[in-house]
């Protein structure tokens, strides 16, 4: 037979460790990822954001002009049909920082996001998948720019 | 306070397309004005979306993202009437939230 103090102590115990496994539904933003979105290359994003070194598949596409006459908006879509992908990545390789834009996927969207960029020079575009486990998946374009959209 | 967001939903099938169009200046820290001073990074960081109440998608943005932004995406399983909302929040700390219902 439980006592109520017995009980609450339980409940207790259970609310901490749903909290240890980040069992409790997330509903604020999560800590924006900075180191990420200082990373100057394709690589160093996928280490800071804990991916392994990526794979060009052709289950994900990378979507934009071949070239861009105004570099300031350049419509870039990315979306794959892997299974299992939770993140998503925009980047633009030869921008100061590489990282434009990360989509957390869950199951009620889609996995097919467009936004535009700036570029600051004609670069190669990369959309990554990243699944669950790590894996990353990438697709790249090139765009070429006719005039810069950082400055200058 | 930030100008409001455009926000267009459109169902098809059992999906929704979601179109944002966002008012924000999203200056990217590497621009100088004319008397040569660099203008300092302020760009939307955390963007969400909900329908009906639940999140659904969130990401995150970098600098490099263009001025007044678009985004679109496509929620699974939303039908006509169904709230979608959109929350962004900038460097600055502001933060906005603007709802359109699907149809």
């Amino acid at each position: 037979m439980k006592n109520r103090r017995d009980v609450l102590k339980s409940s207790a115990i259970v609310a901490g460790l749903l909290a240890g496994t980040g069992l409790f539904p997330q509903y604020a933003f999560a800590a924006y990822n900075k180191g990420a979105f200082e990373a100057k290359t394709v690589a160093e994003v996928l280490k800071a954001l804990g991916a392994g070194a990526p794979t060009e598949s052709k289950d994900v596409t990378i979507g934009g002009p071949d070239i861009a006459e105004n570099g300031a908006v350049v419509p870039l879509t990315a979306s794959t049909t892997i299974a299992g992908v939770k993140q998503v990545l925009i980047l633009v390789e030869k921008n100061p920082a590489a990282l434009v834009a990360r989509y957390e996927v869950t199951d009620s969207v889609e996995a097919n996001f467009a936004t535009r960029s700036k570029m600051g020079q004609s670069s190669d575009v990369y959309a990554v998948a990243i699944t669950g486990d790590g894996k990353a998946f990438f697709a790249k374009k090139e765009v070429k720019v006719t005039l810069g959209g950082c400055g200058g | 306070m930030a100008d409001p967001m455009r926000i267009r939903a459109q169902a098809a099938g059992d999906k929704a397309t979601v179109r944002v169009l966002m008012s924000h200046e999203m200056e990217s820290g590497q621009r100088k004005d004319a008397a040569g001073n660099t203008v300092p990074a302020w760009f939307i960081q955390e963007v969400s979306a909900t329908l009906n109440g639940k999140v659904v998608l969130t990401g995150e943005w970098g600098p490099a993202v263009s001025k007044n932004p678009f985004l679109q995406f496509t929620i699974k399983g939303a039908k006509a009437g169904d709230k979608v909302g959109v929350t962004w929040k900038d460097s600055k700390g502001d933060t906005r939230t603007d709802e359109a219902t699907v149809s």
